[in-house]
């Protein structure tokens, strides 16, 4: 079976450039990140505005364009505010623990394939390893730290829950995201970024294996905690979540954050779905030089663009989702999903390298969709069931409620933590000692 | 493995250097995990250990083990253990009530199997030297690690999945109450329990 290599893993034209070229892909990747934010921020507010029957900014520069630079002057000359209460080296790294690793993924992003740069025959990507996903990921899950650091540092009760959410829904939806991302690399037979692009010559993934696309579009939007899934900083019940207490450059660099790691995930759509930098099918038919050269960058750029659209259109369409229906999306639905899609194609892909006959075809797909059958027959009947349970519950609950109406709700901190100031309260609260009783009692109490 | 190549301890390549100064951060790290009196800080420094220790896997090109030491150990399981931490008290600042009475104890059993370790795996590879050229080439992609994985140690592999299923499923029975005797005012567990 070994000897049906899907994509003959060949990362030899990495890890050769002079470091004058390594600087120049640093500083691109660094300029286009900064810029993309600077862009997004801009045609985010555009866009909604113009779905919001009105303008947007349009005040500074020729539709508004200089915006982003105008909230960045202004974000820089604000007051950096830090409370008394934090933890001053977590509350400082804080920061800084989020905006890094987004910036690092974009180490592996494929913007093009090999170029001449003053003479030099390079890839137009800063390096690729036999692992490059899993980079892409372990950058994804270093970020949270920056949101539950920050959250817990504040020494405020927002903050806190912000970054307990924030932390907990990135975990869930990077589960899902990753197990989307075995699909993909049980066709493209490589890790590597660069090989999953070549493995998408004739079709994209996201044609070939539409669940697991499907599937990602939603986790990319809750790994990045954006609309309608950015209960971290869900500002009506937690000011603003895990940056409540965060202000100036250091607010900045939360929000520079955000919009990186948006870039990072919709690079990677880009990239391990949509084909990366190979020119759309029209294009690249009636034009055979659509793919060679500098092209593949302005193709990059235009799918790019794309997702981001996705984003901002998604910000504008939907309502936020509550917490526990966001888990139960996360747990219930994609996870069980991408399983059962990831055992779908691994049967398929053993089929195709097994060289199976029609009738051995024919046969397991038969039975799988029998099996499908049954599966969906079983679980209407269940169903039903549950739904009657459902209701009696929620009489019964009801009743419960009736009853004693302090009764259930969900699993918070408690409200009197040591951390977020009841220290300060406690002492408030307490009986005043009355005139001539000694100090001494009042601090044994 | 045991290949005695050109090359030794005595002449130190430049990875080499590397790998010791990540050994001695990794147990920097380590140390300061159990002696700060930050709860938070510690689980700070557990990160910072892990790291390095995925650092050293990097220098011997272990990068699919390194990759998910990062991804599984600093992602998850230390994120998981601040979750915990917050969702019960989070303090700031520094706790009094960290040392248990046990320290000693546990000072002497920790050094007693730090000696067992290093005195084996230094006695079992004195000779040993493998050149770090000869590892790059394939010896930790993810291809070889798989291979290996499912062909020579697929029944370790597939016992520690049951094992770590058994966990998952102790877990949600420890946590949820509306499992085992059915309680008399038991919320919600009516519609899921019975049905």
């Amino acid at each position: 079976m070994s000897t049906h290599v899907l994509a003959a893993e060949d990362l030899s034209g990495f890890g050769t450039d002079p470091w004058w070229l390594i600087v120049i892909k640093v500083l691109f990747i660094f300029v286009f990140l900064v810029l993309s934010v600077l862009l997004t921020m801009w045609a985010e507010r555009r866009i909604l505005g113009r779905m919001q029957l009105r303008l947007g900014p349009n005040r500074h520069g020729p539709f508004g364009l200089l915006q982003g630079l105008a909230d960045g002057l202004k974000l820089g000359v604000k007051e950096d505010l830090v409370p008394k209460n934090v933890d001053k080296w977590v509350y400082i790294l804080a920061p800084a623990a989020a905006s890094a690793p987004a910036f690092i993924s974009f180490a592996i992003m494929p913007f093009g394939p090999q170029v001449s740069i003053f003479g030099h025959q390079t890839h137009l990507q800063l390096t690729d390893l036999p692992v490059a996903v899993l980079l892409v990921l372990a950058m994804a899950s270093m970020g949270v730290y920056g949101f539950v650091l920050a959250g817990w540092a504040s020494g405020s009760p927002f903050a806190l829950l912000g970054g307990l959410r924030s932390s907990a829904q990135v975990i869930s939806y990077e589960i899902a995201m990753a197990l989307t991302f075995v699909a993909v690399f049980l066709y493209a037979g490589t890790l590597s970024t660069s090989g999953i692009v070549d493995a998408q010559e004739r079709l994209w993934f996201a044609v070939v294996l539409i669940p697991s696309f499907l599937i990602y579009m939603v986790t990319m939007v809750g790994e990045t905690n954006r609309i309608p899934f950015d209960l971290p900083e869900g500002e009506g019940e937690l000011v603003g979540g895990y940056h409540t207490e965060y202000s100036s450059m250091k607010f900045a660099m939360f929000f520079l954050a955000e919009y990186v790691n948006m870039s990072t995930v919709c690079g990677l759509s880009v990239t391990l779905f949509l084909g990366g930098w190979r020119a759309p099918a029209p294009i690249s038919t009636i034009w055979p030089d659509a793919n060679t050269g500098w092209w593949p960058m302005l193709w990059f750029i235009a799918k790019f663009a794309m997702v981001m659209f996705i984003f901002i259109w998604l910000r504008a369409a939907m309502p936020r989702v509550r917490y526990d229906q966001l888990m139960k999306l996360g747990w219930k639905v994609l996870i069980p999903v991408s399983i059962v899609w990831i055992i779908v194609v691994a049967t398929m892909r053993a089929l195709r390298n097994a060289e199976a006959t029609t009738t051995t075809w024919l046969v397991v797909v038969g039975a799988g969709l029998a099996a499908a059958l049954v599966a969906l027959y079983l679980w209407d009947r269940a169903a039903e069931k549950r739904r009657e349970a459902k209701e009696t519950a929620k009489e019964q609950e009801f009743a419960t409620l009736k009853a004693k109406p302090t009764a259930g709700g969900f699993p918070v901190p408690p409200l009197r933590a040591a951390h977020y100031g009841s220290a300060v309260r406690d002492a408030l609260e307490a009986p005043r000692p009355e005139r001539g009783t000694s100090a001494k009692e009042v601090t044994g109490a | 493995m045991t290949v005695l190549a050109e090359g030794s301890y005595a002449s130190p390549t430049g990875q080499e250097i590397v790998f010791v100064l990540l050994g001695v951060v990794t147990l920097a790290a380590a140390v300061l995990v159990v002696t700060t009196r930050r709860l938070v800080h510690a689980a700070l420094w557990l990160v910072v250990a892990f790291g390095a220790l995925a650092g050293c896997y990097l220098v011997m090109s272990a990068e699919l083990v390194a990759w998910v030491q990062v991804l599984i150990y600093v992602g998850a399981v230390v994120v998981l253990l601040l979750f915990g931490i917050m969702l019960t008290r989070a303090p700031i600042g520094p706790s009094t009530d960290l040392d248990g009475a046990n320290r000693p104890a546990a000072v002497v059993v920790a050094v007693a199997l730090a000696g067992v370790l290093v005195t084996v795996i230094v006695d079992g590879f004195r000779t040993a030297y493998v050149p770090s050229a000869r590892a790059s080439s394939g010896a930790g992609s993810a291809e070889t690690i798989g291979a290996a994985l499912f062909r020579d140690w697929v029944l370790p592999f597939e016992a520690l999945s049951v094992l770590l299923l058994a966990a998952l499923i102790g877990a949600i029975v420890l946590s949820r109450r509306e499992i085992g005797p059915a309680e008399t005012d038991a919320r919600r567990g009516g519609g899921e329990g019975e049905g």
